[in-house]
């Protein structure tokens, strides 16, 4: 679905008078290959060039060095760009920014229409994408009156809408109360699980990535770990080096067996913690 | 020194078919030196609570007592109250605007009409109590890392040296380890002076590691006002309300069903693994 080979991103540093005086890499030589279907979590310290990456996935950058595929379409062919958004649609941080809709409806119809879908059609992919994210009784409101939670789902079902391949997910639950992190996640978990969609999640949320099938872990523009979340989450000190953390039950599961209780490492769930504390 | 509010409501929009009663019938007393975390979901009107604190929003009706002196009281001075009670917004590196990071922390000083000198001199201690380090004085600081935009910030509103250090989630947005360093800077300042700090965040776990009361926020009214575990207790109706207890909690409730002697209202990881461990050699000593 989504493939790199020695990607590279730079730009040039300039100084006060606009003079170039360096590149710096935000991305340097990264290879992925991402199957379709596969629920992926990528975690990094803020400037690790993560969000970079993520850019590059639907073309919003292009490479400097090095390619990014995407559905095996070239992200360098300008006249492919609509057909790559298209397959790789983007969720962002703040819910704010990216809904501009007056009635929910209307914003997720914004979508298929830019894409030329004739208005019946665009009506069916409307309400079947609310349905998807849950938020089909919430069609007729204002989006200005709903919870944090709830618009980012109405903007994920506006991505949903145009039908692609993989959906790439900016820190979506950063601005979020626990309630409305729960209920993004759950979301996209679904769409991925429902409908094969490929899902590409960007997080600093720990516990959000436990169920990822596969984790990368970015830092300085490289891929430093990868892995699934138990092989990543059971190296402790490596990840707080990369100045990242594990969730709360494998950081207690990890001082426990400091203090001498025999635990298996990489415990990520609080179930397992449970059965192995009380078997 | 002390903040105390009295039947504090607001109303949004009064009149308008967009009238909301944002806040109802709030009454609080904050001494001075607590660490408090606000806690509620989103609407629950958490922020409209501490812009009132310092004056930026005025109550429909109530008052607001800080030093025992009405806020709202004719010829009281705003200018004044606001130096005293440093709010940081959410995402306080939007405001910041000089061309260096010094200058940038010297503005709220020299709005409180302070000698270059002492601007400087303040700037400088408040540069140094956020951990950042001299090398950035001089920069832009539009080319700092988002954590170290975030302390810049953070740093312009200590710089006016407030008794009352109010943070709307400071840390949304940065990396685990960014997040830990404001978090046990705050805390650090905290310990070192008379400072009282007031905490807004979504994460139930740094709240239960950093504060000592917690108010939760509820559809503008006070839902609890206690010490971490005894919120935290009540879980299953937090729930209700959009908002969780922290993870350590949850695992607790499970031990204690599971038959292991552990004390339930546990709330941070440290203390947690202490209860085990000990809960673990009492059972084997049975």
């Amino acid at each position: 679905m989504i493939k790199t080979e020695d990607l590279v991103f730079e730009y040039e540093k300039r100084d006060d008078d606009g003079n170039v005086i360096g590149k710096s890499r935000a991305i340097d030589e990264v290879n992925l290959d991402i199957a379709p279907g596969q629920f992926i979590a990528i975690l990094g310290h803020n400037g690790s060039g993560k969000s970079t990456l993520a850019k590059h996935m639907n073309a919003l950058l292009v490479p400097t060095g090095g390619t990014m595929w995407v559905n095996g379409m070239d992200t360098r062919e300008e006249e492919r760009v609509w057909d790559i958004r298209q397959s790789a649609g983007m969720v962002f941080q703040n819910p704010d920014n990216q809904i501009i809709g007056t009635v929910v409806e209307e914003d997720v119809g914004f979508g298929p229409e830019n894409l030329g879908v004739p208005t019946e059609e665009i009506w069916k992919r409307v309400e079947e994408s609310l349905k998807a994210v849950g938020m089909l009784e919430y069609r007729h409101h204002s989006p200005n009156k709903l919870s944090g939670g709830q618009k980012q789902r109405v903007a994920i079902a506006g991505v949903v809408a145009m039908r692609p391949r993989c959906i790439v997910l900016d820190e979506p639950t950063a601005m979020l109360d626990p309630n409305g992190r729960k209920e993004v996640l759950r979301c996209v978990q679904e769409l991925q699980k429902r409908d094969n969609v490929t899902v590409i999640l960007i997080t600093h949320y720990m516990e959000e990535v436990i169920d990822a099938d596969r984790v990368f872990v970015m830092d300085h523009g490289h891929v430093v770990m990868q892995g699934t979340p138990r092989e990543v989450f059971s190296q402790v000190e490596t990840l707080k080096y990369y100045r990242l953390d594990v969730p709360q039950v494998t950081l207690l599961a990890d001082e426990l067996r400091k203090q001498g209780v025999d635990l298996p490492e990489g415990i990520l769930r609080k179930e397992e913690l449970v059965e192995a504390l009380c078997h | 020194m002390s903040l105390k509010l009295e039947h504090i409501n607001y109303i949004y929009s009064e009149g308008t078919a967009y009238q909301k009663q944002a806040l109802k019938d709030i009454s609080l007393e904050i001494p001075q030196g607590q660490f408090i975390g606000v806690i509620g979901h989103t609407g629950s009107g958490k922020s409209t609570l501490i812009q009132h604190l310092n004056g930026i929003l005025k109550a429909t009706s109530g008052t607001i007592y800080f030093n025992g002196e009405n806020i709202y009281a004719e010829g009281y001075s705003m200018k004044n109250l606001r130096s005293q009670v440093g709010l940081v917004f959410q995402y306080p590196e939007h405001q910041l605007f000089e061309v260096t990071v010094l200058d940038d922390v010297c503005f709220g000083p020299k709005n409180q009409g302070l000698s270059p000198e002492e601007c400087r001199a303040r700037a400088l201690e408040a540069l140094k109590m956020v951990g950042l380090k001299e090398k950035y004085y001089d920069r832009s600081p539009f080319d700092l890392s988002g954590g170290q935009k975030r302390r810049a910030a953070i740093a312009g509103v200590l710089a006016m040296r407030p008794k009352v250090l109010v943070l709307d989630e400071p840390t949304a947005g940065l990396d685990p380890r960014g997040r830990d360093e404001i978090l046990d800077q705050i805390a650090y300042l905290h310990k070192k002076g008379d400072m009282t700090v007031i905490l807004v965040s979504h994460s139930m776990e740094d709240i239960a590691k950093y504060v000592e009361r917690i108010i939760v926020m509820n559809h503008g009214q006070v839902m609890f006002d206690d010490e971490p575990r005894k919120v935290f207790a009540h879980y299953r109706e937090l729930e209700k309300v959009g908002l969780a207890a922290p993870q350590v909690t949850y695992i607790m409730h499970e031990l204690r069903e599971r038959g292991l002697e552990v004390p339930v209202d546990t709330t941070t990881v440290e203390e947690a693994a202490g209860q085990i461990v000990k809960a673990l050699k009492k059972e084997k000593s049975q």
